[in-house]
């Protein structure tokens, strides 16, 4: 209980190097989700299974901005960071599967 | 506590006096939550992503389309309405809007985090403000979005002809113009699941905007409160990120 503690703490100065990167990462993020927005305006048709890859590996680089700067992960402890990554990895690696072939299931049933 | 941590200790980090993911409890814990409410989402979108097989893709040119019974719709031919410009295809304009908004919030959100660790409490509170906002646009996008899915397109040629004549226009949860019944369903299930998160996000946010405000944090010594709801708003942009990707995109 540290109550009548005087608010002593001092403002820092901004840390400019740190801010541009955030700037930077977002900038990435808002150029990634124009891109996926034009190829799903223009990609033909005939392309489909290339355009969802295309779809899926952007969505995963978004995701690995996101996590990585800024939930700030990358700069954790290793035992951290992987005890987040292990699981998600074998997740979205199941969505992916599942989005993939999962009429094989649907088949098997009926 | 590098006085306490003694030479047997820095052996191993596991054995008590350090923490040895360099985290605090509350974040660490902040962490595992959001783990678990990954696990929750790719739940949804594991069903999405089994559940579309139970009806064929559509085959036909995107042109041409018209929903039916008998296969899957193809979402841009759904989701092509922005609010003002009602009968304009204007495909996933809307969504991809919603998508900036959201990102944008992330962004003021990690600026908040980062005026806290200098602990500029004016900063904090004005870009925390700018989060709120833009959770709140979010929000009311999602609202019309919601709306007019519910309500249909009016389209010519779209709609169920029901047996005493009427046509029924839109989708609830047991009828759908725009194609099989599971389609409303899980979008009802996942961007409402989603938009659940986004509003406890806003009023998570807005309480710890109060506590900054009245100089809580600045009595504490740090702003960590405003790093962990950072957290979850981020995890809240990510998910949606997958949810943009699998259900309106593919």
């Amino acid at each position: 209980m540290a109550l009548d503690e005087q608010s002593t703490v001092a403002v820092k100065p901004v840390n400019k190097s740190k801010v541009w990167l955030l700037v930077k990462v977002a900038i990435i993020l808002g150029v990634i989700t124009v891109a996926e927005f034009i190829i799903a305006y223009t990609f033909p048709d005939t392309l489909r299974v290339l355009k969802i890859s295309i779809f899926v590996g952007l969505t995963i680089v978004k995701a690995f901005y996101i996590v990585a700067e800024f939930m700030h992960l990358k700069y954790e402890v290793k035992a951290l960071i992987w005890a987040i990554m292990l699981p998600m990895i074998f997740v979205v690696w199941l969505i992916i599967a599942l989005i993939n072939e999962g009429g094989a299931i649907l088949q098997a049933v009926y | 506590m590098a006085s306490i941590a003694s030479s047997e200790r820095v052996k191993n980090i596991w054995k008590g006096g350090v923490s040895p993911m360099r985290v605090s409890y509350g974040k660490l814990m902040m962490w595992f939550f959001l783990l678990s409410d990954a696990l929750t989402f790719s739940g949804l979108l594991i069903t999405y992503g089994l559940l579309r097989y139970s009806k064929p893709a559509y085959q036909g040119a995107v042109d041409a389309f018209v929903p039916s019974q008998e296969y899957w719709p193809v979402p841009e031919k759904i989701f092509d309405a922005i609010p003002f410009f009602h009968g304009v295809h204007l495909p996933l304009v809307f969504v991809a809007f919603m998508t900036f908004v959201l990102i944008l919030s992330s962004v003021t959100m990690v600026l908040a985090v980062e005026a806290g660790s200098r602990n500029d409490k004016k900063t904090v509170l004005k870009w925390m403000l700018w989060t709120i906002i833009g959770g709140l646009t979010f929000l009311s996008c999602q609202a019309w979005e919601w709306t007019h899915f519910i309500n249909g397109s009016g389209k010519e040629g779209w709609g169920i002809l029901l047996d005493n004549g009427a046509l029924f226009t839109g989708a609830n949860l047991h009828m759908n113009e725009y194609g099989p019944q599971l389609f409303a369903d899980l979008f009802f299930f996942i961007t409402g699941f989603h938009g659940t998160h986004v509003l406890s996000g806003v009023v998570i946010n807005l309480i710890i905007f109060y506590q900054v405000a009245v100089g809580k944090m600045e009595k504490r010594g740090h702003y960590e409160m405003v790093e962990k709801v950072g957290l979850y708003w981020h995890f809240v942009d990510l998910v949606w990120v997958f949810v943009f990707t699998f259900y309106y995109l593919i």
